[in-house]
């Protein structure tokens, strides 16, 4: 008994140790960011960043929300882009599961192995930036923010397996006998019995598009349909822009690393207010996903 | 014939199954599939008006420019070697620290301690970049406050590479660590705990446990996901090369991958040639890869591969 139980305390120690050590480096940046966030420009340059700022200061967020225009456009945009694509993007791939669980469709394994094929071999980012610019002439346009990214294979598949795993095909069929048509079961028993696997995948594609900065960077070129994470990375990348953005008279301590780190927050708050309680939809997502099928 | 009039008579059996199913069809066809036509691009030479179809051909020109510019070598022995090192390491802490988990005592610990590894997730890299020159800014970055009190001279890492080959794995870890966690902790949820319970009750201690039973049993799942990790060990993390280095022209030879280069010359340059044969030249070694990958796993167990 005295043995095993030294042991076990070891591996505690250790598991502490190490875990906790992980859980600080994965912190500790953010924390850095945000205390930093609110301290005068002097002080950053002077002392450099540190964890307990030596001057308290609103300035740099004062100068993000002086001006709100920029800032608060594209929250909207990346809102209504998140929000509009979620919905849509769930409905879209929970009807193509759909039709891959039925077992009375006989082509299901070549829907499958369609929509498959698309993640082993892809034709590479010029044709498919000539297609989208030439020839849906969609730059520039709201649509390519939504469409971008929409779908993904992975998804479609892990909401089949979940309808296969968890919808028994006595209740289609019974709902088949009672006379109801393949959309009516759709709507009425599959959608409703898959709010897990829905909230799930819906919460990996809505952060998939709130954080989307690369579709912007490719085809937005129009100021007014900047997303929230790509307005960020434009200030944080020229310092023109940043000025442009906040629009003030030049002080002699005019935040600009500070504004940097408030522009950070503000870009990236949401989420992390969010992410608490939205946490156990993402784990139950990877679970869903290690496990075999 | 027949098989047109099966087709058809399938079709319209379950035709509102399949009409559910046509907006994921027209999605991928003009996405993914019509793209897939045009890897021509990579064979003529690119003028913009003509396009993609209507361009003039170049046989393998873009190829011959792609390969005697040095960069295919450059960015291939890049690409593969940071995956290499980011799939090592990301294996190596997430079964570490999963194995931790599900051995430690302390449910309130290792529960806030998950929420906050896989914090870093959510991040997108714009705002990871911003963090991370936050810390290492040469001027005042924390690191180098730290270094300069400590007496040692700061360092810039933005312009000299080799920091990086230490700096790119690492922070990949710090954003990925909490996921795998997850997925490898699900995994040992998922093993049959009886033959722990037999090990412990024959005397064994924990860490005998833990080499002895719990690693070797989730030695499928690992190579499982090794071997999918390997099969996409030619893809780079674009958006994570691409925020923390940026353009950085002195950096750019020690960290740019095949993914960077295809977007630069596609984008800032333009170079077309270059980019199209790039890009073809990935999609192309990414498809062999994952065969063999697959075909691996396969061997190993059916139910596990891809298809």
């Amino acid at each position: 008994m005295g043995i095993r139980s030294r042991d076990v305390v070891a591996l505690n120690a250790i598991g502490y140790a190490i875990v906790g050590l992980f859980a600080l480096i994965a912190v500790v940046p953010f924390i850095l960011v945000t205390v930093n966030s609110f301290s005068t420009e002097h002080s950053i340059l002077y002392y450099g960043y540190s964890f307990i700022p030596k001057e308290f200061s609103l300035d740099a967020y004062e100068m993000v929300f002086r001006n709100p225009q920029k800032m608060l456009r594209a929250y909207g945009i990346t809102l209504f882009v998140t929000a509009v694509g979620t919905v849509v993007s769930l409905f879209v791939s929970m009807m193509a599961a759909y039709v891959m669980f039925r077992k009375d469709v006989k082509y299901r394994n070549g829907l499958a192995f369609f929509l498959f094929f698309t993640t082993l071999f892809n034709g590479g980012l010029v044709p498919f930036y000539l297609m989208i610019v030439r020839d849906l002439h969609l730059k520039n346009h709201i649509l390519v923010l939504l469409l971008c990214g929409m779908l993904s294979v992975f998804h479609i598949l892990i909401l089949r397996n979940f309808i296969g795993g968890s919808i028994p095909d006595a209740l289609i069929e019974s709902a088949k006998i009672d006379g109801a048509g393949d959309f009516r079961i759709f709507l009425r028993i599959v959608i409703p019995l898959s709010k897990p696997a829905l909230a799930a995948i819906g919460m990996f594609t809505a952060l998939g598009y709130w954080n989307d900065w690369w579709t912007p960077l490719m085809f937005i070129e129009k100021e007014n349909l900047y997303t929230l994470q790509y307005t960020l990375y434009r200030i944080l990348s020229s310092a023109n822009f940043s000025t442009q953005i906040v629009n003030s008279i030049p002080r002699l301590d005019m935040p600009k690393e500070s504004l940097k780190l408030a522009l950070t927050v503000v870009a990236t708050g949401p989420i992390v207010l969010l992410y608490p309680f939205v946490q156990k939809y993402f784990v139950s997502g990877i679970t869903v996903g290690a496990v075999k099928g | 014939m027949a098989v047109v009039r099966g087709i058809a008579r399938e079709l319209l059996k379950n035709k509102v199954l399949y009409l559910m199913f046509l907006p994921v069809t027209a999605y991928f066809l003009v996405f993914n599939y019509y793209p897939m036509a045009g890897i021509v691009v990579a064979f003529k030479n690119l003028n913009y008006v003509d396009g993609m179809f209507g361009s003039p051909w170049a046989g393998w020109d873009n190829f011959d420019y792609f390969f005697r510019s040095g960069k295919a070598w450059l960015v291939t022995r890049n690409t593969f070697l940071y995956n290499l090192a980011f799939l090592a390491a990301y294996t190596f802490f997430s079964i570490l620290v999963a194995v931790l988990i599900a051995e430690m005592a302390g449910k309130i610990f290792k529960k806030t301690a998950q929420t906050l590894m896989f914090l870093p997730y959510f991040l997108s890299w714009v705002a990871v970049a911003a963090i991370v020159y936050n810390l290492f800014n040469y001027e005042f970055g924390v690191v180098n406050s730290a270094l300069k009190s400590l007496g040692v001279e700061p360092i810039d890492i933005y312009s000299e590479v080799r920091y990086w080959y230490f700096i790119l794995p690492f922070i990949y870890v710090w954003k990925w660590v909490g996921f795998g966690s997850i997925l490898y902790l699900s995994a040992i949820m998922g093993l049959d705990h009886s033959v722990n319970e037999a090990a412990t009750i024959d005397g064994a201690s924990a860490f005998q446990r833990i080499r002895y039973v719990t690693l070797p049993l989730l030695k499928p799942t690992m190579i499982i996901l090794v071997l999918l990790g390997l099969g996409r060990i030619m893809r780079g993390e674009f958006d994570m090369f691409y925020q923390l280095i940026g353009n950085n022209g002195i950096l750019m030879d020690g960290t740019d991958i095949i993914d960077t280069l295809v977007f630069r010359s596609l984008v800032l340059s333009p170079d077309f040639g270059m980019a199209s044969a790039g890009g073809l030249y990935q999609s192309v070694l990414c498809f062999a890869i994952i065969m063999v990958a697959n075909g691996l796993v396969k061997r190993y167990d059916r139910d596990y591969s891809l298809f």
